[in-house]
């Protein structure tokens, strides 16, 4: 495990190889490499989510893959285990040159992911989910005990006999669960197992049991590709690491336990694309009382005891990780969730609980994470999508007046610079900036005096972005507040005033975004292994 | 300021380049009043790609829908013309025939209207027939009638729009699946009807109502005149109000209305009652045509209201629909129903030819829709 492959600094989409003649880059021993990603680009509209990935994988290794939200991890799975097929580059498995066209495809080719969302069927049993597509069946019938047999060997060979081959699946625990999901993997003879941050819905103990499977599993010679956000595991179960930033390959095969975690950091951060952030004022623009004021709240399992305030014309911004609780500690502000305890004020005056229409009224605005599932009508006209929490307002006893509206939604689109600027077209044929545009946009009208914002440039590129960055800024001039939510840490720092850390549903820090670098947000989103800032 | 803003506008202060006026004004709304306020005659005009055809194309979607139906139709027209050349060929006799057609409309024509915002809306109503069939046999009993015309109906509107009500209750705060809840309504409704009724025919002695099945104004029936009645506030309520563009985005992204401040919960609970309430209106119609009410009216018009919504374009997973679609939706299974009967064919085939009317009107929408999603999403 000598891994003196080094740092692939100069860009990978240039020096594509062509087909598989590249001898003189294996080591000797290359012929245990079982995958060889080379060149790998995928494309969204808008967004070039794979950008020349390469990545290559031994038999028998715990191969991690690090990188930050965004960075295209997803992706890449998707494109091993034929979700997505990429748009150039090449695949090589076991050997041969493959195109996994299918699901399917990739499952019989022995590459099995397990998802962080695992893909089991709750009503069904253990070993039903273990054989789920391929159960042994003489006639048409399935050969129940056979299956019990085999699933319980399976089992077995996972460390885990004492899982009830008959209990409903649904009832089990969720480590459990993934051993379900692994022994699935086993039963179709997978060469190469993908996982996707499998410890974040574990238990400390959990964790260490997992990994002794893990183990059992590469010393039978099958490969792992091990994602998670946590170093300290990657420290622990890796044996070589591959990083992705912006949908390339920023370091292969660096060594799992020896390279230091400044450098496993710096090569997730670092520039590649230019962000223009507007200038911040002079001086923070706190006047008087708080314009919100959270006061420990908590959600079971998603947050805990978190206070913030945040005053008029200033922008917080909020890092952390997915599933460090931010996006549901926005919509539990927002009273889109109920808090189990604590409390929000707005001006002084509390919000109503899990109620989004007094918060409307209150004057709070969101654009959720989702634009698609929650914030657009997509067969709806532009304007529509624009007014769609004022049409109310532009309304005369209860007649909507689109002609006012659309004048209104004209004049926003205006502002963003909404392309193509034509409020009658359906938003489900603009471009993901675009529509993010829209979301945004839809809380220029009315009087929102705070603003919640999940993710807002999330799919968005770089020119829209700017113009987002700007209007932000306007609004935060204007004397609205913001509190703004990014999995991206560049995106925080240059837009905020003042920046507030999260980590597995707390607030561990909080600091002005001038005293804080990317680098030192990351030590603290990613592992606690560096001393923990100030409570909030 | 103008930073970043990408090289594709160089004059960021210019409004809307590519705003042509008029051509941005809908189809639906007549004069461009307000249309394009910052629009000046700066005229850049530098852009070719006008967004303007896939504007068009999208915006007169629906409405090429519904000309597509009415097409169908003349179509059947043509083929009563064809077959009773008698009937179809005569002015005055194709006016009297159309006029029943109308007439034998009306009832499921109102119940439609009101299914076709539960769909819109993301639900489902299937307690419609049923609930016409309680309001009627109500509105009749003996103690009813004792108060009038007055009594009658109100007693219709307010039993259709109580037990609509309940429906929406238990969708919006019991959490039930609009099918199961309706589905007991239908099941428990008719029940109530036939207790109420002893399943006999309860004769209606309130003259009033009966006449608005024999008196004409102008040679039109008065229940025709109330079907239209009802249509054109359907119509209004949809497009012109805050409800209709509640029920709009309530059916096509609940939580999306959810997170702008929408009440969801109300508005669907009211969607159930105006549902319920078409059914009350219906009720006096059939009241008025049989003079009587009974426990049996109104069956299968939950189906038959939905293949019409349907088949006029109305989206089953709500967020997608127009009130003249169901109506011309509903005036073709009334026109089949007419050229069955006018050619003494038999109901049998009647109903295999209603069965694949709906499939193939369903199967060419969703043609349609598959073009729309094939478009390029990224416009410039």
């Amino acid at each position: 495990m000598t891994s003196n492959d080094g740092l692939a600094d100069d860009p990978l989409a240039d020096d594509r190889p062509a087909g598989g003649d590249r001898p003189a880059d294996d080591r000797p021993a290359g012929d245990d490499v079982v995958l060889r990603l080379a060149g790998v680009v995928k494309t969204f509209p808008g967004v070039r989510a794979l950008d020349g990935v390469r990545l290559e994988v031994r038999a028998g290794e715990v191969h991690c893959l690090l990188g930050q939200n965004g960075a295209g991890k997803s992706t890449l799975i998707k494109v091993l285990s034929g979700v997505y097929r990429p748009d150039d580059g090449d695949i090589v498995w076991q050997g041969r040159h493959v195109h996994l066209a299918n699901p399917q495809a990739a499952m019989k080719a022995g590459i099995a992911t397990i998802y962080q969302e695992l893909d089991l069927v709750d009503d069904l049993s253990v070993a039903e989910n273990i054989y789920i597509g391929q159960e042994p069946h003489r006639a048409g019938f399935v050969r129940r005990g056979e299956m019990r047999r085999g699933a319980g060997e399976i089992l077995t060979r996972l460390g885990h006999p004492e899982i009830p081959v008959g209990a409903e699946v649904g009832r089990l625990p969720a480590a459990a669960k993934q051993i379900v999901s692994m022994g699935r993997a086993l039963s179709r003879d997978a060469k190469l197992l993908i996982m996707d941050e499998p410890s974040a819905v574990l238990a400390q103990d959990e964790v260490s049991n997992l990994f002794r499977v893990v183990r059992d599993l590469t010393a039978q010679g099958i490969a792992v590709i091990y994602i998670s956000h946590r170093l300290e595991e990657v420290r622990e179960i890796g044996d070589r690491v591959t990083v992705l930033k912006d949908g390339r390959t920023s370091a292969v095969n660096l060594d799992a336990r020896s390279t230091p975690t400044r450098d496993l950091v710096s090569r997730m951060t670092g520039r590649t694309i230019e962000y223009v952030f507007p200038p911040r004022p002079p001086e923070p623009t706190r006047r008087g009382e708080p314009l919100l004021l959270v006061d420990r709240i908590t959600r079971r399992g998603e947050f805990e005891d978190v206070s913030l305030t945040i005053h008029s014309g200033e922008i917080v911004g909020i890092a952390g990780l997915v599933g460090s609780g931010r996006s549901e500690l926005l919509e539990t502000i927002y009273g889109a969730r109920r808090p189990d305890a604590g409390r929000v004020l707005s001006n002084g005056r509390p919000l109503r609980p899990g109620d989004v229409a007094a918060a409307v009224r209150a004057g709070l605005g969101m654009a959720p994470e989702e634009r698609k599932s929650q914030a657009l009508l997509l067969g709806e006209p532009v304007y529509r999508n624009i007014t769609l929490a004022t049409f109310r307002r532009f309304a005369a006893a209860g007649f909507t007046r689109s002609a006012r509206e659309r004048a209104a939604a004209a004049a926003v689109a205006d502002g963003l610079q909404l392309r193509p600027r034509d409020v009658d077209r359906a938003v489900g044929t603009l471009s993901g900036g675009n529509q993010q545009k829209v979301v945004v946009g839809r809380w220029l009208l009315g009087d929102v005096s705070l603003l919640l914002l999940d993710e807002p440039t999330r799919g968005v590129d770089v020119g829209a972005r700017a113009e987002l960055y700007q209007m932000i800024r306007r609004l935060a001039d204007d004397g609205v507040g913001i509190l703004l939510v990014s999995s991206e840490v560049p995106e925080v720092l240059g837009l905020s005033d003042r920046v507030l850390v999260m980590r597995e549903g707390r607030l561990v820090h909080q600091a002005s975004a001038e005293e804080l670098d990317e680098d030192s947000v990351l030590d603290l989103v990613m592992a606690g292994s560096l001393l923990e800032g100030d409570r909030v | 300021m103008t930073a970043g803003t990408g090289p594709t506008t160089n004059e960021p202060t210019t409004n809307g380049p590519t705003t042509n006026g008029p051509t941005t004004n809908g189809p639906t709304t007549n004069g461009p009043t307000t249309n394009g306020p910052t629009t000046n005659e700066a005229v850049p005009s530098g852009r070719p790609g006008s967004p303007a055809p896939g504007l068009r194309w999208v915006a007169g979607e629906p409405v090429k829908r519904t000309l597509g139906l009415v097409a169908v139709l003349v179509a059947l027209l043509v083929v009563g013309a064809v077959t009773r050349p008698d009937i179809f060929g005569d002015t005055s006799k194709l006016w009297q025939n159309e006029l029943t057609v109308l007439t034998l409309a009306s009832a499921i024509g109102i119940v439609t209207v009101g299914m076709t915002f539960v769909m819109i809306g993301g639900g489902i109503d299937l307690s419609v027939g049923a609930l016409l069939a309680l309001a009627s046999v109500w509105c009749t009993t003996v103690a009813t009638q004792s108060y009038g015309v007055g009594g009658v109906i109100f007693s219709a509107l307010a039993v259709g729009a109580g037990a609509g009500f309940v429906n929406g209750l238990l969708i919006s705060y019991g959490r039930l699946v609009p099918f199961i809840a309706t589905l007991a309504m239908m099941v428990a409704a008719r029940g109530l009807a036939q207790k109420i009724s002893g399943s006999r025919t309860q004769i209606n002695h309130v003259s009033l109502i009966n006449d608005l099945a024999s008196e004409k104004i102008l040679g039109v029936p008065y229940i025709v005149l109330v079907f239209a009645v009802v249509v054109a506030l359907g119509w209004v309520l949809l497009n012109r109000t805050t409800f209709g563009r509640r029920t709009v985005a309530v059916g096509g992204n609940a939580e999306a209305a959810r997170l702008a401040g929408i009440n969801t919960r109300r508005h669907t609970v009211l969607l159930y009652a105006l549902s319920g309430l078409c059914c009350g209106i219906a009720a006096l119609v059939v009241v008025a045509q049989t003079t009587s009410g009974s426990n049996t009216n109104g069956d299968l018009y939950e189906l038959n209201a939905i293949a019409a919504a349907i088949i006029g374009g109305t989206a089953l997973a709500g967020g997608r629909g127009t009130i003249v679609g169901s109506l011309v939706g509903v005036l073709i299974f009334s026109q089949i129903a007419n050229l069955f009967t006018v050619n003494n064919l038999p109901t049998e085939t009647q109903r295999i030819v209603n069965g694949a009317i709906i499939v193939g009107a369903v199967l060419i929408q969703q043609f349609r829709l598959a073009d729309l999603r094939r478009r390029p999403k990224l416009s410039t």
